[in-house]
Formats: structure tokens, sequence, C-alpha cells
């Protein structure tokens, strides 16, 4: 199998396995209970917290636990609406192309009295730094723009972001569960708030952190119990944090070299796909994740394309409608300007640490194969081909 | 558990009377690009029998394997019998679709309606 779908989820590395394993043997009190017993859990969880927070610059005490990049990104954006609503600020900039965990809590807060503006993230795929200043009112509570994206893993001037909000004194979040592990993040970039997940630097699913910075403070979406300083209720995962931590700490130690190793492979098959014809790379062909390559096949649809893959123990991801379970295509590539047609048309490749040049080759020619195939039998491309319709790239 | 039942997969895998009618006498295309799915029959009818089908279709696994299922139920068939071939026959015939891909199988009732409806256009001849 050729596992292309990190952006989905990655592997658990052995190392945070095994910390898994064994914090569940040894560390499975509750953090909460005074004995002992309770009491190494909450050792384990306060030195996985000193960690986390020294991967990124911050103080312990601005980690806060939380089940994942979804919670850690609603939480982020009620807790900015909060604040902004008791000084009467009731207006937010996002971005066209955030994650849904994202749009989705915005949505919920327009419905609130809240104004949104998204912002246009353009051909590239990249934010524009003087674009959010301009946005920026006198009743903006909050900007959120995502580290990288998660689709086509173009990354965003977070650091003349930050210097452009903190100038302007308004919040700053950013969701960068794309980018944790394997992109240096610090809190020297200016933003506020953070949301990092697991699951996508070889930890365990389930779990995540938010950062924020102090003296920011946060809205409960958990109630119940005096954990994680009151924020967020629940008895902590000791065992997913701990492995999380390790995961962590694993991934960053290799950032530089994973990432020399990665954008070698990424450039190599971004070169390869390029030589089909009537395709295009979605999003900036550098300021891109190592690992991300997303690309767009004219006259076929993205689904059948991955079943095809899947029979050649392929593993990737589409932004095709048949994909999303809506009859719209992704949001993301609509957000760069692609129209219907070819974005159900579209390939989202994530490449691990573990790839090498041969399977990257063997993707090349499956995908290449696969996308000749479905053409042949595909009206639009006979359309095309006969001139009857114009060919869109 | 797998997203499509077996045949499903047989038929993606493996389309029937995939390709292009030169001479067909009923063609029919429904769907649109900007939705994800087209498809496009072409029926060779003779003396009310539909002698030969193909079709070509733009889409996911579904509308493939609709296409190249609704093709095989109606190969060889009376009109009378094809023209009351419906999207639950085909889904049918696959071991049923998920809900949210059942419109696959519209779309290929209606590719076949529309190459009827062709076929009449050209023939002058009612399909009864």
């Amino acid at each position: 199998m050729i596992y292309a779908d990190n952006a989905a989820t990655t592997k658990m590395s052995e190392a945070a396995v095994r910390t898994l394993i064994e914090t569940q043997a040894v560390g499975w009190g509750n953090p909460s209970s005074l004995y002992s017993h309770g009491q190494k859990a909450k050792e384990i969880l306060e030195k996985a917290r000193e960690d986390v927070a020294a991967v990124i610059g911050a103080e312990p005490r601005e980690i806060y636990f939380t089940s994942g990049g979804s919670e850690a990104d609603n939480q982020a954006l009620r807790s900015a609406a909060a604040i902004g609503k008791r000084k009467g600020k009731m207006h937010i900039i996002s971005t066209a192309f955030e994650h849904h965990a994202i749009l989705h809590t915005l949505k919920a807060l327009e419905k609130e009295g809240f104004e949104v503006t998204l912002l246009d993230v353009h051909e590239n795929g990249i934010v524009v730094p003087s674009e959010v200043e301009a946005a920026i009112r006198e009743d903006t509570c909050l900007v959120s723009v995502m580290y990288a994206n998660n689709e086509i893993g173009t990354i965003q001037p977070i650091r003349e972001i930050g210097a452009v909000c903190r100038a302007k004194g308004v919040l700053f979040h950013t969701d960068a569960v794309q980018a944790m592990g394997h992109l240096p993040v610090s809190t020297e970039d200016g933003f506020d708030m953070l949301s990092a997940s697991a699951h996508k630097f070889h930890g365990p699913k389930g779990v995540g952190f938010l950062y924020v910075r102090k003296g920011v403070p946060l809205t409960n979406l958990i109630e119940g119990g005096a954990q994680e300083r009151g924020k967020r209720a629940g008895t902590e995962d000791v065992p997913g944090i701990a492995a999380m931590v390790t995961a962590l700490k694993e991934t960053v130690s290799h950032m530089e070299e994973n990432a020399a190793h990665l954008t070698k492979l990424r450039d190599r098959l971004i070169e390869g796909l390029r030589q089909i014809p009537h395709g295009a790379l979605n999003g900036d062909a550098e300021k891109r994740l190592p690992g991300n390559v997303n690309f767009c096949f004219e006259g076929i649809e993205g689904e059948s394309l991955l079943l095809l893959l899947d029979d050649r123990g392929i593993c990737a991801s589409s932004g095709s409608a048949c994909t999303s379970g809506s009859l719209d295509p992704s949001h993301v590539l609509l957000a760069i300007g692609r129209v219907h047609d070819v974005a159900h048309g579209s390939l989202r490749l994530s490449l691990g640490e573990d790839a090498d040049e041969a399977q990257v080759d063997e993707i090349i020619r499956s995908v290449r194969e696969v996308v000749e195939y479905l053409r042949g039998f595909s009206p639009v491309w006979r359309d095309l081909m006969a001139g009857k319709k114009e060919f869109i790239l | 558990m797998a997203l499509y039942s077996e045949k499903v997969m047989d038929h993606f895998r493996n389309p029937r009377n995939v390709g292009v009618i030169e001479d067909a006498n009923g063609i029919g295309e429904v769907g649109n690009a900007k939705c994800g799915d087209i498809m496009k029959m072409y029926l060779k009818i003779e003396d009310g029998i539909v002698e030969d089908v193909k079709f070509e279709t733009f889409g996911c696994g579904s509308a493939i394997a609709s296409s190249s299922m609704a093709t095989e139920l109606i190969k060889g068939k009376p009109l009378s019998e094809v023209r009351t071939l419906t999207n639950k026959a085909v889904a049918e015939a696959l071991d049923g679709l998920p809900d949210y891909k059942m419109h696959c199988s519209v779309l290929a009732e209606e590719a076949i309606k529309s190459a009827l409806e062709d076929y009449e256009k050209r023939t002058g001849i009612k399909v009864e």
C-alpha cells in the first residue's frame, strides 16, 4: 500500500504507540485525585503541557488539551466572540478556505448576530496581509487565518498577519492543524490562539490542544469540572496526551530533514503529474506544505479516480462533490477560482515521511494511466477533444 | 464496510458496453459537468429491439456502474420493456446504492429515456 493521504490522518509513530501503552499501564489514575496514584497521572499530564509549551515557545499555562483540532477551533472562535460581544465588537475576519470547523462555527455565530468577512485567498491560495489590514474595522474582535490549508497545502503569511493584528489590537487565531509538526510554529509568529491536532503529526486521534496567550479569557464548550484550569471539563486522556507529546517532539526534532526529503519528493510528483495534459496544480507551487500535492484533471471525476487508485494500492483523496457528500465540490478549490467542472476532477496526494522516489514514480504512473482510462469514456473529454467545448485547463 | 456492493464495484471496474455507436439512431445525454455527472447513451434500435447499446460517462463510481448495468438491462430487449425501465430496477440489479448515490441510477433511467425520445424524433416512430 502507498499511503498518500497524510493530510487526512497519519499513522501513529512507534514511539507514540509505546508511550500510549506504557502510560495506559502506569498513568491510568485520575489526575484530579489527591492520592499518589492520581498525582502520578497529574505529573505526566503537566510534564506533557510543559513539553508542548516548549515546542511552540509558550508557557505551560497557555496550553489547553482538547479532543482535537475541531474542538480547539470551536473554542477559540467562541471565546473570541464572547470577548467581542462584551465590548460590542461583533465583526470577525477569516478566509474563504478555512476548515469547516472554522466556517461552520462562523455560520453559527452569524446567526447569533456576528458579522463575518471572509477574505479572498486568490488563485495561489494565499491570503494577502494588507487585505487583512484593510478588512479590520473598529468593531472587529477576531482574525482567524489557517497556518496551512488542509487541501492545497498553501502556507499563509502568519507572521505578517500577526503583526497587522497586533498593531490594530485585534485577536488573532490560527488553525495550525496541518502545520504543527511539519512547519516551524512559534508564538513569535504573533498569534494569540492556535489549534492543533495530534493525529496529523503521528499522534493518536481524539487529542489536540489549544494555545491561548495568557490574559485572553476562554469560554467553556464543556462544563462540569475544574480540569484545564476550569476551561475544559472532562477527565483528561493522559495516555493520549502523553502519546501526542512523544509524537510532537519526534516530528519537531526531525522537521528540517523531513521537510527537505518531502519537498524533493513533492516536487518530483508535481513535475510528473504536470506531464498529464489538461491538468493543473492547485495552489502556490512553492509556498506549500512539504508533502502536499493537489491537482485538477479536466474531463474526469475525482471519486472514480480514487477508487481506481485504491485498486492499485494507492490511498489519496479528492475534493469532488461525490467524495464530499454534497452536490458542490470542495469550497477550497472554488475559493481559488476553480470552476465546478474541473474542481470535480481533483486529486490530493499528501506524502508521509516514509515515502520514497519509487513510490512517487508509481503514483505518477498510476495517476497517468487511470486519468487516461477514465477520459477514454468520458463524454466531457470527447467534447473537449472534438472542439465542441473549450478546455479550461 | 465497503462503500459500494461487489456488483457496483464489478460494473465500475469492468464496465460493460463502453464506447460509442457511430450509426446510433437514438442518443441521449443527461446531467451536467457542474454537478459532476454526465451520462451519454447510444442506442441502435432495429425492429423495435435494442440491438446494440453503448455508453460514455463522466462521473463517480456509482454513475459508471449505473450506466453499465442499465445497458445490460436493455440490450436485446423490446422497446416496450426498455421504456419502462426504472432507476429502482437499475439500483436493485446493482444490489443497491448508498442513499446519496441513488441519483446516479436516476441519471441512467433518464439517459435511456432521452435516447428513446431522440429515436422518436429521428425516425418518427412512436415508442410504446
